[in-house]
């Protein structure tokens, strides 16, 4: 291999760039329907919480257009779409527990025929008392766990100096542009083939398979790109094609179903909301000996994922920070919300705050400069590098991104800019944030830390490659295609794109915890490499060389000598002619990680991704309106497999992160009902909120330190964190250390009265 | 001699639907089923998003608009180009910047950035009815600032008046106001549709079929713009981005030209009129207070009155079964009134305002001689803060008489998911105080949007 690569760490553009553009690029409800497709549409909870007596469905079978209408007692498997846990229902039978959980599905031969139906029913329902806020909450869906270090209790009680907090931090939803959809075709017997806009085509494979009671093997799941997803297409995605093939299976005819926004919103899972409680001990330099925190996660009603959840927020809850004697204790408990989800960060975003809460308060109560207490509480240095959990964090790279992103803001020149304003408007204040952050990568859960690829070359030396990850629009495909270009040396060109297939590529994982390039890297890597090495056999014998004279570069393969050489399809064709393999799967597995979930300890990640970021803000006093001024940030993306790509997942997730502290927020009325349900009444930053001076740069020359693919490190949930700078210079404006989010106008002014 | 058929011109090329199309079909629902025109995409179905985006040309003007919510009947006589009828250099543009990502969003953003690259005008405000989630903007404007006009142009031709018949609807596009108030009276029941971005919720969120409408936007009567000594007069059927754009070109009535920037987008604004806004009487309707302000007349097919005596309770007007909006005057401020416009949202672009205060403040003798404070967001109706008003009349407007004034507010607002009730009077009594704030110190910025990065 060679050491210096070409096309992996090119900045290509996005593979369905200009078709994305042109609207050539196909999404499921983009594509022709076969012949006689039908149209489902969910019937829905009116209530939050409720005893389902009775839900007559004829007056949608007497309605027009509709075939069939499908409840609990139509489903031939199991009624049980969780994905993880057991006993999560696709349709109820006996107890609603939110607002917009699906009782039963209309098919039609129009979507407007399904949607009317639907519509017409009327469950009758006992209504009982929703559970709607953490603070309320009875029932643990997941722990509380607890991360212990030294002993916490004792360590409080020697501090020089102790202080308290409670915040809390609302949910988001995900808001991809394209809804929830599937397209089921029903095959011979019990075949069933789902084009679903999904992360994990495997888990949708066996949701579908336990719902419609059929082997695994009968049953195929095919994504080509989603329209969006940020996590919010693992389980939810599951369960809709679920529903979609359910009625193919009745109906003997495809079935689409895709939700409305309204509906979407209501049904599928979000964000877990979090509240905080802590109290710390530290000295009169801000120095942090002692933290005893809880941390409580809003799971909604069901479990689905908010394990993982739960456990990334503790891993990631004293964030780049060593604290010595600590307990923090996490867990998920059951309210009457749909029940929450994966969200880009997995409950890291959450689980990070709590330092910085904690932090605000050290540096009021001492009088220090926030950024001197930050520094001086970072892992590495003069305090330990090891995280509570056991893993060491690298305490130089947290130090070279926050002092470069304080450089790259002009931090010392804001500071003296800002103090000269706030000293002479009347009304508005100006304040300026920093966040540091160490994001863990790999999945949480040891096993799903594999992945499959299978790659073929043609005997022209075109190229297929398929590989078990998921298209987002988080530019995938195009950095595996990276990797396996420059394992054989070809243009990107020749690399074919396979849409993501349970037939090619079998029990994957998600796409998910920022892993889809590492896992999915090295999978093509070693299914295009077995077939090199296969090649080079070939070549070595062809130009009468030794295998290891053999090179490929820039579409040639060439020997020992100038004159020994054949373009890569002339030795595809060769080897073909030679009766050797040119079609390879390849595998990957993490190496080296172990995990203790119920003591919270071991080395669940591979290795971290630092990043830093400052910003300023300016805020009115009379109304609690605010506005992003700049934003300076730094990733460390190792050694970027796509500079272009990578650039483009900083940005937007610093904006999302922006958004789940800022604009964005959930709105329940008292009898549970989710009332922010479109883009009308739920607003996700627009382009004018991006900071006017937005500065995002990948760490130059960014170690990685462990063996990853080409020495690129992940980088899809890590930005998102560095929003917490924004939230962070919301309280500089306002004075606060306390400061819930999302940050509405509203808490703006109440924070700011309560100072 | 009334058409039957609906007639467009769809990226060029002539257009004349079927007969029995519905004629509430939304023009997404066609594109994409019946054109297979798939390029145009559906992400919420309420005109917020602008996945569906599609523009209407006529001349040289390029007006984006929601497919979403648009319904064919309104498109008869229209010139639409969706992102299948452009040339590929505004999409090369997007993709050589990194401005796309899962895609979704993309076409709805070029066809807006292709309206841009001819009226021109701030990116932000050209994209504030274009959500994208995964990009962060930063690429979509940065490609923007390389696109170019590239001269294509089409003409709308003025539609005969229509109506379109199916057996389960009749659709109206009469040509007068006369025979607009005749159908009113022999199909009471029927829908009266204007610009449609909220009725058009009704087709496109809610899928419903109305027996009967009546689309406004054909009567000469009801459209045109006229700038004059007097002010403003708008037709109520034309579209709010008639009085966006003599706002600002008019030196008296520009303090609103941002804030009616803020009203929808330029989807909605294109399609979206003040007629409408007061069909509905919505206590959130963002002209309604510019209306109050400046005292401005509503002509009907029948009468004249002050928006005051138009404007009853929630969601009701003063409209008889058989009337019609015809007409708004807005009369012109005094010389040297203090003209303020004022929207708190959860976002600055494309939300709807939590509150809405226009006020117009006149001096004589350095006191104010007369002031119309109006607020949208406070309570059952847009309304007037009566109080407010008397506490500044014969005094200098500093800011303890700007905090009295702002102290004698007397509402009773709602809590919503927009905000709470404590915090709308709070940040309404902010407003009131930021008067003084603008008048007294034009040289600083008064609110978090003035300042500079």
């Amino acid at each position: 291999m060679n050491a210096v690569t070409k096309i992996a760490g090119a900045a290509l553009r996005h593979d369905s760039a200009v078709k994305h553009a042109t609207g050539e690029a196909r999404f499921i409800d983009d594509m022709p329907e076969p012949a006689g497709t039908l149209h489902a549409a969910l019937v829905t909870s009116p209530v939050a919480h409720g005893r389902l007596r009775a839900l007559d469905l004829a007056p949608a079978r007497a309605m027009p257009g509709v075939v069939a209408v499908l409840g609990p007692a139509d489903i031939p498997g199991e009624n049980d779409i969780a994905p993880i846990a057991r006993n999560e229902v696709l349709f109820v039978e006996d107890t609603i527990e939110h607002h917009g959980q699906a009782l039963a599905l209309v098919v039609a031969h129009t979507r407007d025929e399904a949607l009317r139906a639907a519509a017409a029913l009327r469950p009758d329902i006992e209504a009982l008392p929703p559970i709607l806020r953490i603070q309320d909450g009875r029932d643990w869906l997941v722990g509380p766990f607890t991360m212990k270090n030294g002993d916490a209790d004792a360590a409080l009680a020697a501090a020089p100096f102790t202080a308290q907090g409670e915040f809390e931090i609302g949910g988001q939803e995900h808001f991809y542009l394209e809804g929830q959809v599937a397209l089921a075709i029903p095959g011979e017997g019990a075949e069933m083939l789902v084009h679903s806009s999904t992360q994990h085509p495997s888990e949708g494979q066996h949701i579908v398979a336990r719902v419609l009671g059929v082997p695994y093997g009968a049953v195929q799941v095919q994504c080509r790109r989603m329209g969006g997803a940020f996590g919010g297409k693992e389980s939810n995605a599951s369960w809709v094609a679920a529903a979609a093939a359910l009625a193919a299976r009745h109906t003997g005819r495809a079935v689409k179903l895709r939700l409305p926004r309204k509906a979407d919103m209501a049904a599928t899972g979000k964000r877990h909301p979090f509240l905080y409680r802590w109290r710390a001990g530290f000295d009169a330099q801000g120095r942090i000996t002692a933290l005893v925190a809880e941390m409580t996660a809003d799971g909604g009603h069901s479990v689905d994922m908010s394990g993982g959840v739960v456990m990334r927020a503790l891993t990631h809850a004293i964030n780049a920070y060593s604290v010595a004697d600590l307990r923090v204790t996490c867990g998920a408990i059951k309210t009457n919300h749909v029940s929450n989800t994966a969200f880009r960060g997995f409950g890291g975003p959450q689980g990070a705050m709590l330092m910085d809460d904690v932090l605000a308060h050290v540096a009021r109560a001492t009088g220090q400069d926030i950024e001197a207490v930050r520094a001086r509480n970072f892992a590495g240095g003069p305090n330990p590098t090891h995280t509570p959990y056991g893993q060491a964090l690298e305490g130089d790279l947290i130090r070279r991104v926050h002092a470069e992103a304080m450089a790259d803001s002009g931090w010392e020149r804001r500071r003296a800019e800002i103090a000269a304003f706030n000293a002479t408007h009347p009304t508005l204040r100006r304040g300026l944030g920093c966040f540091v952050s160490a994001f863990g990568i790999s999945f949480g859960i040891p096993h799903l830390n594999q992945a499959g690829a299978l790659v073929h070359v043609y005997t022209d030396g075109s190229v297929r490659l398929a590989h078990g990850g998921t298209e987002m629009g988080q530019g995938l495909f195009i950095k595996v295609a990276q990797v396996v270009a420059e394992v054989f040396s070809v243009p990107i060109e020749t690399v074919g794109l396979a849409a993501t297939h349970t037939a090619e590529v079998p029990n994957t994982s998600p796409t998910a915890a920022s892993t889809g390039s590492d896992l999915n890297g090295w999978a093509a890597f070693n299914a295009a490499d077995a077939i090199r090495t296969r090649m080079a056999t070939v070549a070595a014998k062809h130009f009468g060389c030794a295998e290891d004279e053999v090179r490929f570069q820039d579409g040639q393969v060439l020997g020992a000598t100038d004159n020994q050489r054949l373009t890569f399809g002339e030795l595809a064709k060769k080897c073909w002619l030679a009766r050797v393999s040119l079609s390879a799967t390849g595998y990957y597995a993490t190496p080296d990680l172990e995990w203790d979930m119920q003591a919270v300890r071991g080395k669940p990640f591979f290795y971290f991704s630092y990043g830093a970021a400052v910003s300023e803000v300016v805020i009115d006093t009379l109304t609690g309106e605010h506005r992003v001024l700049s934003a300076h940030l730094v990733q460390d993306c190792g050694k970027s497999l796509n500079p272009a790509i990578d650039r483009g997942q900083i940005e937007g997730a610093f904006v999302q992160g922006m958004g789940w502290l800022t604009s964005e927020e959930l709105w329940w009325d008292p009898a549970g009902r989710l009332r922010t349900v479109g883009p009308s009444t739920y607003k996700i930053p627009g382009s004018r909120d991006v900071p006017p001076v937005f500065q995002a740069r990948i760490l130059e020359a960014g170690p990685a330190r462990v063996n990853t693919i080409f020495r690129s490190k992940a980088v899809g949930e890590p930005p998102l964190l560095l929003a917490g700078a924004v939230w962070n210079a919301l309280k500089d404006a306002a004075g606060v250390a306390h400061l819930d989010a999302p940050v509405s106008p509203e808490r703006l002014l109440r924070a700011g009265q309560r100072a | 001699m009334q058409d039957d058929r609906i007639r467009f011109t769809l990226n060029g090329q002539p257009m004349a639907l079927p007969a029995g199309t519905i004629a509430t079909r939304t023009l997404l629902d066609w594109l994409r089923e019946d054109a297979r025109l798939t390029g145009t995409k559906e992400g919420c179905a309420e005109g917020d998003c602008g996945a569906c985006t599609v523009v209407l040309e006529d001349g040289a003007r390029r007006e984006p608009i929601n497919a979403c919510l648009a319904t064919l009947g309104q498109m008869h006589g229209r010139a639409i180009r969706t992102v299948e009828g452009i040339g590929r250099a505004v999409a090369e543009a997007l993709a050589d910047a990194d401005g796309t990502q899962c895609g979704f969003c993309t076409p709805g953003i070029v066809m807006s950035a292709w309206a841009w690259t001819r009226e021109g005008g701030d990116a932000h405000e050209a994209l504030a009815g274009n959500l994208c989630r995964c990009t962060g903007y930063r690429p979509i404007l940065e490609a923007m600032e390389r696109m170019q006009d590239d001269g294509a142009r089409a003409d709308a031709v003025a539609p005969p008046p229509a109506s379109f018949a199916t057996p389960t609807q009749v659709f109206h596009l009469p040509a007068t106001l006369a025979e607009a108030v005749a159908l009113k009276r022999a199909l009471p029941d029927a829908w009266l549709l204007a610009g449609g971005t909220d009725l058009g919720l009704r087709f496109s969120e809610h899928r419903e079929n109305p027996p009967a409408v009546i689309a406004l936007l054909n009567m000469a009567e009801l459209r045109g713009l006229r700038v004059d000594a007097a002010g403003i007069r708008i037709g109520a059927a034309e579209p709010y981005s008639a009085l966006h754009e003599a706002c600002a070109g008019d030196a008296d009535f520009a303090p609103l030209a941002p804030y009616l920037a803020r009203l929808g987008s330029r989807q909605i604004r294109a399609m979206g009129t003040v007629g409408g806004n007061l069909g509905t009487a919505s206590p959130i309707g963002d002209a309604l207070p510019i209306l109050l302000a400046l005292d401005a007349v509503v002509e009907t097919s029948a009468r004249e009155l002050p928006v005051a005596d138009f404007l009853l309770d929630y969601r009701r007007n003063a409209l008889a079964a058989d009337e019609i909006i015809a007409a708004i005057r807005l009369p012109r401020p005094a010389p040297g009134a203090l003209l303020v416009a004022e929207k708190l949202s959860r976002r600055h672009d494309q939300d709807i305002s939590a509150v809405a205060m226009v006020a117009c403040v006149e001096f004589a003798g350095g006191v104010v001689s007369r002031a119309r404070i109006a607020f949208g967001g406070m309570a059952a109706t847009t309304r007037r803060a009566t109080g407010a008003e008397a506490a500044l009349i014969g005094r200098a407007l500093t800011r303890e008489t700007a905090r009295e004034a702002a102290a004698a507010l007397d509402f009773t607002p709602l809590s919503d998911w927009r905000g709470s009730a404590e915090w709308r009077m709070v940040a309404a009594r902010g407003l009131v105080e930021r008067l003084w704030l603008r008048h007294a110190h034009p040289e600083m910025p008064a609110d978090v949007f003035a300042v500079p990065a």
